[in-house]
């Protein structure tokens, strides 16, 4: 069903001519391996582009502008998106193969990752420009935080190989605890970036433990030499690896947010720059979701699929509850999109649990059409933030269909979009999910997730009564928006209507895109008969 | 008693020990010195797996370099007083712990004594290592043939935990309490606080503080990218 | 026996005494060998406290200690058992268990740095340095463990903790500072240190102290086959993780008192007073052992014993001495280092340096297995080291480039305060 399974066969030690102990003296016994750099460009570009950017901001005296490095990062995932198309073409014409030593995956679903998360670079960056001057704060580090953050990611998404996904991950998320407690003047961004430290390098350990658990249990840490053993061998004892699939589940469980993983969230929503949160809650969640589906759906989802599915059908079903009845009562508007962003997690993760290339290619069109709804909404809370980042109660954005019609507007399509409205990206998303969990058979775990998008469509309707229609009755004042005016930086305005275009536009001509991820599918690594 | 059972027993012991102390002691600095002794252990451990290498990282990078932080960085901030564990700060923190930790080393144990003896998975080296090649120079073929992508981009994990290091350290002034939300950049802000701290400040010199960029912006951001125009037009 | 030693091989690995079976005579030599190591070890130290209290007396146009037996010889010897009988003090506000760990901590990994540095044996004309003792083919060194020099490196790391923990647990201000300088610069210096035992590693092919011996025979000393420059880093980087002049901020007596062991008195203090000079010891042997081939040295055609054991060991304390006495020489001639000038040196300048000219040999190294002519060796070297040069460069123009920044903000602030007072 899926595509062919290729993978350069790693030497074992015995072939290797190991006599001498000076191996130095004798370079022809050590088999370098094929590096293919083109393979990989757009996760070197970002790489680069981040170090590069570091490089030249430390050798200029004095300040850089600070438009030098948004430009720079937006132009630097502009290129790294440009890259896949020749790679797109390449994978679609020769098929999914792996690379560097089998350590990577370059196939359809990677290469589709990789530019979601260019895209959530790009936004990121826009709303990161005019942020940086309102707050005045000083700009590089946030930007090669990002690059180099997204790179991490792009390495997770792609990984064929236990320890890079590892590596990726580490490399996803401490760029980001640190972009978390980046804003020096607020107390709250502090403990935010350090609580999200604290619990994530717990979550680390958790996913470490249940890597060394699954390579004990199979000998090996590549995807492909571990869906290979599974298919061919019957272990008589499998306690290790299912221990290991827990271990794991709770490691991913905690990056994307999924209940009971998902406490930290709206803690770390609430106190991190806003913009950080824009890509947090795009960038790291969609990378999270790709390393979960390459390691659990794509590896050990045609072998080990009943015993693991249970786990995740939980934790989605949780996670569905638990985000759509918290953000009810919730009166931060950071809050509330934390608990929206964990029941969207959920919605995911039934996709997930699906456990079928159908639910594999709705959750990437669900993680596409979420990149834009959730960095758009999060864009619209960066502007009203104002100075201080810190107006985030729903009663700040009374009134704001008359101070700002369009801005209310924009966010009234993107919160429209995200309770699933027809014509928007997140009906066909939320389709797509429930229509492959029907078809998988969970047709309760599929009732649950209807019911929680009708009782999410709540809270969304909440914000939006409270910008058109509060403001007339609020302590009996005229329709104004409480606090400073709402400025609006260029930057961020570019930001917002790329994300409401994309949006609608995935909402209206959806063929497109669903296409694309259907090949995007069609097309992995790792995938045996 | 086999010599390997009798070295894994003592070090399994000091192991032990050592992590218990680490968790029960109530001086940071002798929890310090727990954690150094299970480190120490767990090197005679890889030691006695022939891994002679990583017994000798273990002890150079955690005991050497880590640890030793730890210590400075408790020596520094002077924290190192006992602490006192009657108070909970979150209520009923204690025994849900305990109960999540039991849980977990149930399940574990569970997993790993259910499997042990019995082959799970398929060995990757199955002769006996040959002595007369040091296990450093198999750690470097695997390095540079087998995981040379993972180990190459462990460089980009290390610069990332540079330059956020270095920026979290450095000092740009006090978080500052905003109180109600201002009007115009945070420059704007800081410009009227320095404003209040000196009254012999005239409101003409106010207003061009609000206008110079680079005076008072700076006194407390390191960063002087106030969009001082658009603010100053507002006022 | 056999099964009790079958579990202490693994440190002992590539002797080819502990190959085979083991049995009495193996223990036996095993012990002798470290008997004699460690024996002469203390003798040479408590000459060695003469020798460096006479050296800076003539330097300093005194006499020095002259009234303990000949030549004041026994001055040490006085001395020790002066502390020995002295009253042992234990603080008030000590933490006890900890200020008692603390000297062992220190003596230990001076001990034990030396059972890797091999003190004799024929390097000559190929022979890999093995004697005969008892009938049973070793080493003359008390053991070759696998991971070799980074035991130095491990228990040099180790003995922070005798420096940091003895501070600490005195309960007193002046140690605290004393072993808070003392972790920070030791951690600093063991970067460059490491690195530039990387450069000869990267030569020798090898981590074992014996390889590394017997790849510098026949004057191939790694002193020039690295291109001196690991080594001055690593005699740079070696006075300051032994805390001696000029880097002895440890226990600066105007600023500190005595530093790190004010507190200490009678034999704790004796241990860490001997563990400093057994380090410089140590120190130099194994500066003898990385860059100037060890006990190798001309035989003058004479074999037998005499070139097994006599002459390797003169040639071996010979080189030692130059450096004992270059150290004595430091701590004569040269003032202490402020600390930023220490942490300057061993971050901006020796960490880069050391690393740059690893890559620069590794560049050569490789130039080189891929059986390049010498010319074209000679010429990827010079392109990597102009490289080197152009990373230097960098790095200086970024450093410069951040002072300014600093400076300019540091007159912004200025200019904020002086229009406060305006």
């Amino acid at each position: 069903m899926f595509g062919l399974p290729t993978q350069d066969e790693p030497i074992p030690f015995d072939e290797l001519p190991l006599d001498d102990p000076l191996l130095f003296d004798e370079p022809a016994g050590v088999v370098i391996p094929d590096i293919e750099w083109s393979a990989i460009a757009p996760n070197l570009i970002l790489m680069l582009g981040g170090i590069l950017l570091l490089t030249v901001v430390s050798l200029v005296r004095g300040r850089t502008p600070s438009w030098f490095s948004a430009v720079w990062t937006i132009s630097t995932a502009v290129f790294a998106g440009v890259t896949l198309v020749p790679l797109w073409q390449r994978v679609q014409d020769d098929g999914a193969e792996s690379v560097m030593a089998g350590a990577i995956g370059l196939d359809g679903f990677s290469l589709f990752v990789t530019g979601v998360m260019c895209l959530s670079v790009v936004l990121g960056a826009l709303l990161l420009e005019g942020y940086l001057r309102r707050e005045g704060l000083a700009g590089p580090e946030w930007y090669v935080l990002l690059l180099l953050s997204a790179s991490g990611g792009v390495t997770m998404a792609s990984a064929n190989d236990l320890i890079v996904m590892f590596i990726g991950l580490e490399i996803l998320s401490v760029a980001v605890y640190v972009m978390a407690a980046m804003h020096s003047k607020r107390v709250s961004s502090q403990e935010a970036g350090l609580k999200y430290f604290v619990l994530g390098a717990f979550s680390s350990a958790f996913l470490l433990y249940g890597i060394a658990m699954v390579y004990g249990a199979t000998g090996t840490t590549n995807l492909v030499g571990i869906q290979q053993f599974l298919s061919e061998t019957v272990l008589t004892q499998n306690g290790l690896l299912l221990a290991g699939f827990a271990f794991m589940l709770v490691g991913f469980g905690f990056k994307v947010g999924a209940v009971p993983f998902h406490n930290w969230t709206p803690d770390v929503y609430q106190g991190a720059p806003s913009p950080v949160v824009a890509y947090m809650a795009s960038g790291v969640k969609v990378a999270g979701f790709a390393g979960m589906i390459r390691v659990f759906v794509v590896t050990f989802g045609p072998t080990y699929g009943a015993d693991w599915r249970p786990m995740v059908y939980a934790l989605a079903m949780l996670s569905l509850v638990v985000g759509s009845f918290g953000a009810i009562v919730q009166t931060d508007v950071k809050r509330m999109l934390a608990y929206s962003s964990i029941s969207h997690g959920g919605f995911i993760l039934v996709a997930v649990a699906a456990n079928s290339e159908a639910g594999t290619a709705a959750a990437l069109f669900y993680l596409l059409v979420y990149t834009f709804m959730i960095a758009g909404s999060f864009g619209i809370v960066t502007i009203m933030g104002r100075t201080g980042d810190g107006l985030h109660a729903l009663s700040d954005y009374r009134g704001l269909s008359k101070a700002r019609p369009g801005l209310a507007l924009l966010f009234t399509v993107f919160l429209l979009a995200q309770a699933g409205v027809p014509f928007t990206g997140g009906f066909l998303a939320k389709f797509y999910v429930i229509n492959s969990s029907v078809s998988q058979g969970q047709y309760v775990l599929a009732l649950i997730a209807m019911s929680a998008a009708v009782v999410a469509a709540f809270l969304y309707l909440r914000i939006v009564v409270a910008m058109y229609f509060d403001g007339n009755t609020y302590r009996g004042e005229s329709a104004t928006l409480a606090g400073p005016k709402v400025r609006i930086p260029a930057a961020a305005g570019v930001a917002l209507g790329i994300a409401v275009v994309g949006t609608l536009w995935l909402g209206i001509l959806p063929g497109q895109m669903t296409s694309v991820a259907g090949d995007a599918v069609a097309q992995l690594v790792a995938i045996g008969p | 008693m086999r010599v390997e059972m009798f070295t894994f027993l003592v070090t399994a012991t000091i192991v032990l020990a050592g992590s218990l102390g680490v968790v029960l002691l109530r001086n940071p600095v002798h929890n310090a010195l727990s954690l150094i002794g299970t480190l120490f252990g767990v090197a005679v451990l890889f030691i006695a797996q022939e891994a002679y290498f990583l017994a000798a990282i273990q002890v150079i990078v955690y005991a050497g370099a880590i640890v030793v932080l730890f210590l400075f960085v408790i020596m520094l901030l002077g924290v190192d007083k006992s602490e006192s564990l009657r108070r909970e700060p979150i209520l009923g923190q204690r025994p849900a712990a305990i109960v999540a930790g039991v849980a977990i080393l149930g399940l574990t144990l569970t997993a790993l004594l259910s499997s042990a003896a019995r082959v799970t998975g398929e060995q990757s080296v199955l002769a006996p290592l040959d002595p007369a090649v040091p296990d450093i120079n198999r750690l470097g073929r695997v390095l540079f043939t087998e995981y040379i992508f993972a180990f190459e981009v462990t460089a980009v994990l290390l610069t990332i935990a540079v330059v956020g290091a270095v920026v979290l350290i450095r000092r740009a002034g006090d978080p500052i309490d905003l109180g109600e939300f201002p009007d115009g950049t945070m420059g704007d802000v800081l410009a009227a606080r320095a404003a209040e701290r000196n009254p012999t400040i005239d409101d003409a010199a106010d207003e061009e503080a609000g206008l110079d960029e680079t005076a008072d912006d700076a006194a407390a951001t390191d960063d002087a990218a106030a969009t001082d125009d658009a603010a100053g037009g507002e006022r | 026996m056999s099964a009790l030693l079958s579990a202490v091989t693994p440190l002992l690995a590539l002797d080819p005494m502990l190959e085979g079976d083991i049995g009495f005579t193996q223990v036996l030599v095993v012990l002798l060998k470290v008997l004699v190591a460690f024996g002469g070890l203390l003798v040479t130290v408590i000459i060695f406290i003469w020798f460096e209290r006479k050296v800076i007396a003539d330097m300093q146009n005194r006499l020095g200690p002259n009234r303990a037996g000949p030549f004041g010889l026994l001055q040490t010897v006085a001395d020790g058992l002066k502390l020995i009988l002295k009253e042992d003090l234990l603080p008030e506000r000590a933490d006890k268990p900890v200020f008692k760990l603390a000297p062992f901590l220190m003596l230990i990994p001076a001990f034990l740095t030396f059972a890797i540095v091999p003190i004799a044996g024929n390097f000559n004309d190929g022979n890999d340095g093995v004697v005969t003792i008892l009938g049973q083919e070793t080493f003359m060194q008390v053991a070759d463990p696998q991971i070799g020099i980074l035991l130095f490196l491990a228990m040099s790391s180790v003995a922070i903790y005798g420096v940091v923990l003895a501070g600490w647990s005195s309960g007193s201000k002046y140690p605290l500072l004393g072993s808070v300088r003392a972790s920070s610069q030791m951690i600093s210096y063991e970067a460059a240190l490491g690195l530039s035992i990387g450069s000869v590693l990267l030569i020798a092919g090898s981590l074992s102290t014996n390889a590394i011996v017997a790849g510098q025979a026949g004057w191939q000393w790694n002193l020039w086959m690295t291109g001196l420059v690991p080594f001055v880093i690593f005699l740079i980087a070696g006075t300051a993780e032994l805390n001696r002049p000029p880097f002895d901020l440890v226990e600066a007596e105007q600023e500190l008192v005595g530093g790190f062991h004010t507190e200490y008195s009678a034999f704790r203090f004796a241990m860490f007073f001997i563990a400093e000079f057994l380090n410089t010891v140590t120190m130099s042997a194994i500066i003898v052992t990385l860059f100037f081939g060890g006990p190798s040295g001309p035989d003058f055609g004479i074999t037998g014993w005499v070139s097994d054991y006599v002459l390797p060991f003169v040639w071996f304390f010979l080189k030692v001495l130059v450096f004992l006495f270059m150290f004595v020489a430091f701590r004569a001639t040269l003032p202490r280092l402020r600390y930023d000038q220490l942490m300057d040196l061993g971050w901006k300048l020796l960490i880069p340096l050391a690393l740059g000219w690893f890559l620069v040999l590794t560049v050569v190294r490789v130039a080189a297995d891929e059986e390049l002519a010498a010319v074209e060796v000679l010429g990827v070297g010079v392109l990597a080291f102009l490289g080197l040069l152009v990373g230097g460069g960098l790095l200086l123009l970024s450093i410069r480039a951040s002072a300014a920044k600093r400076a300019a903000a540091a007159a912004e602030d200025a200019a904020d305060e002086s229009e406060g007072v305006r």
